[in-house]
């Protein structure tokens, strides 16, 4: 540096530096004595600094940009239909398939143990790879042949220095099937019961396309069958067969407490036998119903089963694919753009609106969107109206102190418990203790009497506690000794009539449960992991989110607003009431959708309340009361999970992760940006010209 | 008990006045500190009484004594007694809800409620709980027209009181201060965020409101005092020094102090 040597900067001459370059400090003591700082050091401009932090947020910016903007573009670009290629390799092999992806390799190292978990065969090119290497390194392509029942593995790698000849196939069609993943081959034929009705690859295209549609039709015909209809009367199977269960218990219990001779056993088994019945003859209604669905079936399977695509794989194999099998096929190399936009949108229309199939691998993501969307609801119903009064109470009322504080404290500790713990409690808590008592009723009763004796003290605690708190109320000088006695008196009686009650819940004698007939067949309805529990557990861990951004809204209302409505002669709760709360909805409004998006976006405490990697029924139908709180539910960050690190063909599950990803990060993108939107509109409203 | 080190100078013509407000050796502190010293004056019935004095002389304690806003800190002690029409303010027994009912408060900032114009002035009523749509009808048309801003906003009476310009603002204040009919108006600077115009109709609103109603102002301006008020209280340090008509004490004050702070010499 050339901080040494004495500057004069006062003269100018030949050895100024050049534009741009900050002027070397002084240093000879001197000279800097007698002038004036001038203010251009580079630490008193701070310029480093603004670089420093600039760079930092630069750095903040760019890891986002780079996340959400991989994450846009292999989403986006997954379902986009790709070219077939054909490829003869040097030993001999054929591959017909869409190439997914090519990467630099050592071709010294076998890829399979790269473990990146792609179970790939690889096309031996023997030395003609390692002449082809340059600096150690050459290229190979990951081609995804499909035909997973022949191949046995999907995908395969080719080092470019293996392919011989490269063509892309006129005809290669691929279709995607409802089981064993695509296939990939060229259509010779076309049968219609068993007889051919073309021969070559453009007339079985045309046939094909002149059936396709009503096989689809078809088959979701038979679709329906099987899963409303039959589920119509599976439902009325199950719900006699639980009124039996239910007699059942109820003949035990007449037997246990009353004996075998009493008039109470036997309506109680009278009332068995008639359920009894009852069931019999629903099971031949049923019987009847099943058969007749079946005969459904079965007709529209043998209509479907007539057409038949005969296609020639790359090894030349001739295989005949039942049109019903088939969802989707596209000549790869003949479609045009609009072809590819139509293919691109009905795969996602498929993606958005069906069932997942193939191990949630292949077809839709409803399911999980309908039970992210039910449990967020959910969840949004229970915290916000909690957070907001807990909010309302801590900033407006509580009297700020060491309790205060503590309180405050402990909320935000809340927001840093790791999420899992929260599963834990909910597990432990709401499934197996709440859950377990609305099924079968206190595991602990106690009898009768006991029990009518702490109601009999119940009300006399309550009614000693409401006594002492309308005197505490009515006292003229609510900061006296003696009224803020009573206060904590009537506090500390409702807190014995809670605890009272509490125990009376618990030991009740006369509840066996809502669900106990179920439960005694080892299948509890809310002892287990469901939507319910699994909001609950969700609005637990968003409280913090909601408090604190209700306590921030409240604390910027400003104070002029409360003491003119004070002037105006309103009490303290008409005033947070009408003037309050409504100035601070905003950042109310934020708090929950800051929850939403956290709430939605959550995983790990919900594998352990209620997410399943495959829900036999969605959280919400046509059966009363339509919103099946009990049931567990499909989650799409589970979704994520379960597809990408569960699922025995990771490579072909690759396109569902991302996509799925995709999809989550938009709803939450679209819930911040709707908080985004509502503060801005609503802070317009209230602090529209001040001046 | 505090004694007295100064006894106020209240002037002879305060006598023959009818009085609204009677305050008797009121005293306040913050804590520790003392902010008002055995402050003993009446306000007279409809007529506008202004008290001025340097800041930090403790007026806008006293005016926010009147309706025990003061309440609402927590460190606040008092001494003295204050009654309303003969009503004791300071009663334990009194409820404060109530008794702000009885009187209007305009602030320093006007501070229009986050509603419709219509509903900032009727609020009072609605606090009550006066649903009936004609009574809230013509509460609102009175006050605002009380408050000189009827011919502006009539027809927009829906649209939000925040909409409105800083003077405007300020005049809804006044005429939802006014919905109630309140037995005293205390104003708290109303007019030190507003410009020389908006400052001008607020003082004409001022002139029309007397007689009506009584008005206890608390004003910077000496100039504002001297043109809009009947009486002037001076004010300083937490004591009232001089109290009487406001012709008086602009022209000719009893006390050297008064004088001083008048003609600007005041140290």
């Amino acid at each position: 540096m050339s901080g040494s040597t004495a500057v004069q900067p006062d003269t100018p001459s030949a050895n100024d530096p050049p534009k741009g370059v900050p002027p070397a400090p002084v240093t000879s003591v001197g000279r800097s004595r007698r002038r004036p700082r001038a203010g251009s050091s580079l630490t008193a401009h701070g310029e480093p600094m603004v670089w420093l932090i600039g760079g930092g947020l630069a750095v903040c910016a760019l890891m986002i940009v780079v996340l959400i903007g991989w994450i846009a573009l292999q989403g986006f670009a997954t379902f986009w239909p790709k070219p077939i290629v054909q490829l003869e390799t040097t030993d001999g092999t054929m591959l017909l398939g869409e190439v997914t992806r090519s990467e630099l390799f050592e071709p010294r190292i076998p890829p399979a143990a790269d473990g990146d978990g792609v179970e790939a065969d690889v096309v031996d090119a023997g030395a003609a790879v390692e002449e082809d290497a340059l600096l150690g390194l050459a290229t190979r392509r990951l081609i995804r042949i499909g035909n997973r029942e022949y191949t046995g593995t999907p995908f395969r790698w080719v080092p470019s220095a293996a392919v011989e000849t490269e063509t892309t196939p006129e005809w290669a069609v691929l279709a995607e099937r409802l089981e064993w993943g695509p296939f990939i081959g060229v259509p010779t034929g076309f049968r219609i019961d068993g007889e051919p009705v073309a021969d070559d690859a453009a007339a079985a295209w045309a046939a094909f396309g002149e059936h396709h549609d009503d096989v689809v039709r078809r088959q979701t015909q038979r679709k329906q069958l099987e899963r409303d209809d039959t589920g119509e009367v599976n439902y009325v199977l199950e719900h006699d067969r639980l009124a039996v269960r239910r007699a059942e218990l109820d003949v035990q219990h007449a037997e246990h407490s009353h004996g075998r001779e009493s008039e109470a056993y036997r309506q109680a088994h009278a009332r068995f036998e008639q359920a009894r019945a009852t069931h019999a003859q629903t099971q031949r209604w049923a019987q009847a119903e099943f058969n007749r669905i079946r005969a459904l079936i079965d007709e529209l399977n043998a209509e479907n089963a007539r057409y038949e695509i005969v296609m020639r794989t790359a090894d030349e194999r001739e295989v005949a694919i039942p049109l019903g099998e088939i969802v989707r096929a596209y000549p790869a190399n003949q479609l045009g753009f609009f072809d590819k936009v139509s293919v691109y949108g009905s795969r996602w229309w498929e993606f958005l609106t069906d069932d997942p199939r193939e191990a949630n691998t292949e077809g839709g993501v409803f399911p999980p969107i309908i039970g992210t969307v039910v449990m967020t609801l959910l969840m949004c119903f229970v915290v916000v109206p909690f957070g907001v009064l807990a909010a309302l109470y801590l900033r407006e009322y509580a009297r700020p102190g060491p309790i205060v504080s503590a309180v405050r404290i402990a909320v935000n500790n809340l927001a840093g418990v790791p999420s899992i713990v929260f599963g834990v409690f909910g597990l432990g808590f709401f499934c197996y203790i709440v859950g377990g008592y609305i099924d079968r009723g206190p595991t602990d009763p106690t009898t009768m009497g006991p029990w009518m004796g702490a109601l009999a003290v119940l009300i006399a605690i309550a009614l000693v506690a409401a006594a002492t708190t309308v005197v505490k109320l009515r006292a003229a000088d609510q900061r006296a000794f003696g009224a803020r006695l009573l206060g904590y008196a009537a506090v500390a009686l409702w807190l014995l009539a809670l605890g009272v009650c509490a125990w009376m819940f618990i030991r009740v004698p006369f509840f066996d449960g809502f669900f106990a007939a179920r439960a005694a067949d080892g299948s509890p309805t809310f002892g287990k992991g469901g939507v319910l529990w699994a909001s609950l557990t969700l609005a637990l861990l968003t409280l913090p989110v909601v408090i604190v951004a209700t306590e921030e809204a409240l604390a910027a209302v400003p104070s002029s607003m409360r003491e003119g409505s004070y002037a105006c002669g309103a009490s303290k709760w008409q005033t947070v009431r009408r003037i309050v709360l409504p100035r601070a909805m905003p950042g109310i409004m934020t708090g929950m959708i800051l929850a939403m998006a956290r709430g939605a976006g959550e995983v790990a405490p919900l594998m352990l309340v209620g997410a399943v990697a495959m829900a036999p029924e969605l959280p919400v139908d046509g059966h009363f009361p339509f919103v099946h709180m009990e049931r567990s539910f499909m989650h799409l960050g589970f979704h994520i999970y379960d597809v990408g690190f569960q699922s025995p063909d990771s490579e072909g599950a690759r396109p569902m992760v991302y996509t799925t990803t995709l999809l989550l990060i938009a709803i939450i993108a679209t819930l911040n940006l709707a908080a985004f939107y509502l503060r801005t509109r609503l802070r317009r409203r209230f602090a529209e010209s001040q001046f | 008990m505090t004694t007295a080190t100064q006894q106020t100078e209240t002037h002879a013509a305060l006598a023959g006045e009818e009085p609204v407000l009677e305050v008797e050796r009121y005293n306040l502190w913050y804590g520790q500190t003392q902010a008002l010293h055995d402050v003993t004056l009446n306000i007279p019935r409809g007529k506008v009484t202004a008290l001025i004095g340097p800041s930090g002389c403790g007026k806008s304690t006293l005016l926010r004594s009147v309706n025990r806003l003061n309440d609402l800190i927590e460190s606040v002690s008092i001494q003295g007694s204050m009654r309303l029409n003969g009503d004791e303010i300071y009663n334990p027994r009194v409820d404060v809800i109530e008794l702000r009912k009885r009187m209007g408060m305009v602030f320093q900032k006007s501070n229009p409620f986050p509603m419709s114009i219509y509903e900032n002035v009727v609020y009072p009523l609605r606090i009550d709980g006066v649903r009936s749509r004609s009574t809230l009808d013509a509460v609102c048309e009175r006050s605002l027209r009380g408050a000189a801003l009827w011919d502006e906003v009539k027809d927009r009476l829906k649209e939000s009181g925040l909409s409105l310009s800083g003077g405007q603002q300020q005049r809804l204040c006044i005429a939802r201060a006014i919905a109630a009919e309140p037995e005293v108006l205390l104003m708290d600077e109303p007019c030190s965020a507003l410009d020389p115009l908006a400052t001008g109709k607020i003082e004409d609103l001022i002139q029309e409101l007397k007689g009506e109603y009584s008005v206890l102002i608390v004003t910077h301006n000496m100039q504002q005092a001297s043109r809009t008020s009947d009486y002037t209280a001076f004010m300083y340090l937490g004591r009232l020094v001089e109290y009487g008509p406001t012709p008086d004490i602009f022209t000719k004050p009893h006390l050297r102090e008064t004088e001083d702070y008048i003609t600007g010499r005041f140290g």
